[in-house]
């Protein structure tokens, strides 16, 4: 039946075709953009990972929640919802001001200060890997101070990880809060 | 500022020129004379005559059987999953009523998804039930689209073409090397295409992540060109794995228009009025600038609340700023107000932000690309709506001037009107009265995810997606209820085929009219006049039939957020 014959052409042939050709000409992105260290994976170039420590730059907040949807676990990267909080939500409101006053904790901002928004609000995949500059600069001195090192060159770390706009136009600038981290524990060691 | 409208303006405009020599492609399709090699096998095992021309009901019957046969077969998939190879985490099969909803939805392009792809369908599912669909079902609208075209080009013969050569040569010629392509493209800016099993990762504070992957891109490709929108993972076009950057963010946008704008200019080369259509396509564009500009000053203007809860929101050189929660940060908020209202226009429904977390005008925006379905529309069927808004409006100038309507030098009658007039009135009574039932129908309440007028729109926008065809969410809404499920599902049938076949008859009833010669008194529809008048039927028609429910939803959450009440 047509049913049956376009379906194992366009859902079968076509995908596995494309499976073969796409691990044959990009076999780093095929497999998910995999970052390894010491022969083993770390994680993804994509995929957001959470970081708590003072000494690490931390990602945005994130709404996944563990597989069974039960409990909250920030960039669990198996099972992707988002908060789907309206915008006149009081549960919202109360988020962001406590994320708010938290962010003004950890890096030494006065209390009246207004916080870069990416840093309050949740992601839509609950896996963004990147932050805004404004949120990695207002970062920069509670993790020099941590690890020790200059601020100026975390600083110039932050410059060397910012992604700019795509093709000089295209989407935001970004900075990959993995691969910043990565690189200052390289520096530290 | 203006960067930010400039890359939204870069869209649009490659997308106009990508029209022209697309449009030509897919006029060539449906009036070319030769059979390609996979075609004619393709016809023997189907065992389909070629040459046969159908008239408007052996035409609707073959393409509603064909999808209902595609929707079976989906169905027995979903349920049979456990059984199927490729299921590296070993998923079980859906429910009964959610198998029912999603082979519905994927059946007819809408793609509501009221399952999380990366925890529910196994590699092959992804491949052999959504991929599948998502390059069979549009494929059947583009052919209604091919169809109704012939019936309007045609005089005095009533055969509107042969249904099984128009679906193949679309999918051997059109939808399967674009996406093929496409998908090369996307892998190599990021998106995985493999059939290996997750990823286990150990991250920097000593944790592990294990991270969802599989044969993404090619259906990335089609979910996008076919205005399909079902994502591989949960959050859709906000997944890195699905949308890693923003080349390929915006070539997802350009790939939903490609195809349902290339239609206006296929059209007018196949009638042999190119004017004709140009006219279409600058009203649908006028309708979507229009709609980009709502959603964008609404998210750029941002939420006040969070501001008063301690956020900065303010556009500067190192953040987008504006309203953020459930954005990414590599697409900000330009690029997100575009996709928006990219997404909801052509009734594709993937989101590469969480239309739960627009502002309240940003979700109005949304909700009216769905419901108006003439900002472009789905691929195929969009502009079979545009005719059905475009003939009414003959119709009503007709009764203004006092004159027996014509279009395309075809009378229109009694008939053709009473037809549209069916057509365009299924939609609100599926809508509003599905709408209605949910907030009686005792537990349905439960779902919601946001209280008061958000709570309501939620709702709203369900129904709006499911008959619209659309599929994205205001995903608050837990919709995995056998009461959802199946309203969902009926709304989705409803607004599909009860819609559609109509049209056909309308197409049918034209082709078999002889032409009337062009007088100096015939009104021509080719014209900028008309094309103002067209859009005037088309907000005054979507006006008049939803701005209470607008006016219970997103318009009174705008007034209490800017009175800084929350829920």
């Amino acid at each position: 039946m047509s049913a049956v014959l376009f379906m194992l052409i366009t859902g079968l042939a076509y995908p596995l075709l494309t499976t073969l050709v796409a691990n044959l000409l990009f076999p780093y992105q095929a497999q998910g953009s995999l970052i390894e260290r010491n022969g083993e994976i770390v994680g993804s170039e994509l995929i957001g990972q959470q970081f708590t420590e003072p000494s690490y730059f931390h990602p945005r907040p994130s709404a996944t929640l563990t597989t069974d949807g039960t409990k909250p676990d920030p960039y669990n990267a198996a099972f992707s919802p988002g908060s789907n909080l309206g915008p006149t939500n009081k549960a919202l409101i109360s988020e962001v001001r406590m994320r708010a006053e938290a962010y003004r904790e950890e890096n030494g901002l006065p209390s009246d200060a207004k916080v870069p928004v990416d840093a309050v609000t949740a992601s839509g995949s609950g896996l963004d890997p990147d932050i805004s500059v404004a949120n990695a600069d207002l970062q920069a001195r509670q993790v020099a101070e941590e690890r020790g090192i200059q601020e100026g060159e975390v600083r110039r770390l932050i410059e060397e990880y910012t992604e700019g706009r795509q093709l000089g136009l295209l989407g935001e600038s970004r900075v990959n809060v993995l691969e910043l981290n990565l690189a200052l524990d390289e520096i530290s060691e | 500022m203006p960067l930010e409208i400039l890359q939204i303006a870069v869209v649009l405009v490659v997308l106009t020129v990508l029209a022209v020599p697309t449009g030509a492609y897919i006029a060539n399709i449906f009036t070319g004379e030769r059979h390609l090699l996979p075609e004619r096998l393709t016809y023997r095992l189907l065992g389909v005559d070629p040459e046969e021309e159908m008239n408007w009901k052996r035409y609707s019957v073959a393409l509603v059987l064909a999808s209902g046969a595609a929707m079976f077969l989906g169905y027995v998939l979903l349920r049979l999953q456990s059984f199927l190879p490729l299921n590296p985490l070993g998923l079980p099969p859906q429910d009964p009523d959610q198998a029912f909803n999603s082979a519905a939805s994927f059946d007819t392009t809408t793609n509501w998804q009221s399952y999380a792809g990366e925890i529910s369908l196994s590699y092959f599912n992804q491949m052999a039930f959504v991929t599948f669909l998502q390059v069979f079902a549009p494929a059947t609208g583009l052919a209604a689209f091919a169809a109704l075209t012939h019936g309007l080009a045609r005089s005095g013969f009533d055969g509107l073409g042969n249904f099984w050569v128009d679906l193949t040569r679309i999918i051997f010629r059109l939808s399967l090397p674009l996406a093929f392509v496409l998908a090369l493209v996307f892998v190599w800016q990021g998106e995985p295409q493999t059939l290996s099993p997750s990823a286990v990762a150990h991250t920097l504070q000593g944790g592990t992540q294990e991270i969802a992957r599989g044969p993404v891109a090619s259906l990335s490709s089609i979910k996008h060109l076919g205005n399909n929108g079902g994502g591989f993972f949960n959050m859709n076009s906000a997944h890195p794995y699905e949308n890693p950057t923003p080349l390929v963010d915006a070539l997802q946008k350009v790939a939903m228009l490609l195809f349902t704008a290339s239609v206006t200019y296929a059209f007018g080369t196949m009638i042999s009025r190119r004017k004709q259509g140009w006219v279409f396509f600058v009203v649908f564009m006028i309708l979507l600038v229009g709609s980009v500009t709502l959603v964008y000053s609404a998210e750029r203007y941002g939420n006040p609340l969070l501001t008063q809860a301690g956020a900065e929101q303010a556009l500067t050189a190192n953040q987008s700023g504006g309203s953020m929660e459930g954005k990414e940060v590599r697409f900000g908020v330009a690029q997100s107000s575009l996709f928006t209202s990219v997404t909801t226009a052509t009734q594709t429904g993937s989101v590469n932000n969480m239309h739960d977390s627009l502002t309240p005008l940003g979700g109005l925006g949304a909700l009216v690309n769905m419901q108006l379905n003439a900002v472009f529309g789905g691929e195929g069927v969009g502009f079979i709506s545009l005719i059905t808004y475009a003939i009414l409006a003959v119709f009503i100038v007709g009764l203004m001037v006092g004159r027996s309507p014509e279009f395309l030098q075809k009378k229109i009658e009694a008939k053709e009107v009473t037809l549209v007039v069916i057509s365009l009135l299924l939609y609100p009574a599926s809508i509003l009265g599905f709408a209605g039932l949910a907030i009686v129908w005792p537990g349905a309440l439960d779902s919601l995810a946001n209280p008061g007028a958000h709570g309501f729109s939620e709702i709203l926008y369900a129904y709006t997606s499911g008959t619209e065809n659309n599929g994205s969410a205001f995903a608050g809404l837990s919709a995995d209820t056998p009461f959802f499920n199946t309203t969902i599902g009926f709304a989705i049938l409803i607004g599909r085929y009860l819609t559609l076949v109509p049209l056909l008859a309308v197409a049918g009833s034209l082709a078999a009219k002889r032409s009337i010669p062009e007088t100096a008194g015939t009104f021509s529809t080719a014209t900028p006049l008309y094309g103002a008048t067209l859009i005037g039927v088309i907000v005054i028609v979507g006006g008049l039939t939803y701005f209470p429910a607008w006016a219970l939803g997103a318009i009174v959450e705008h007034l209490q957020m800017l009175a800084g009440k929350t829920f």
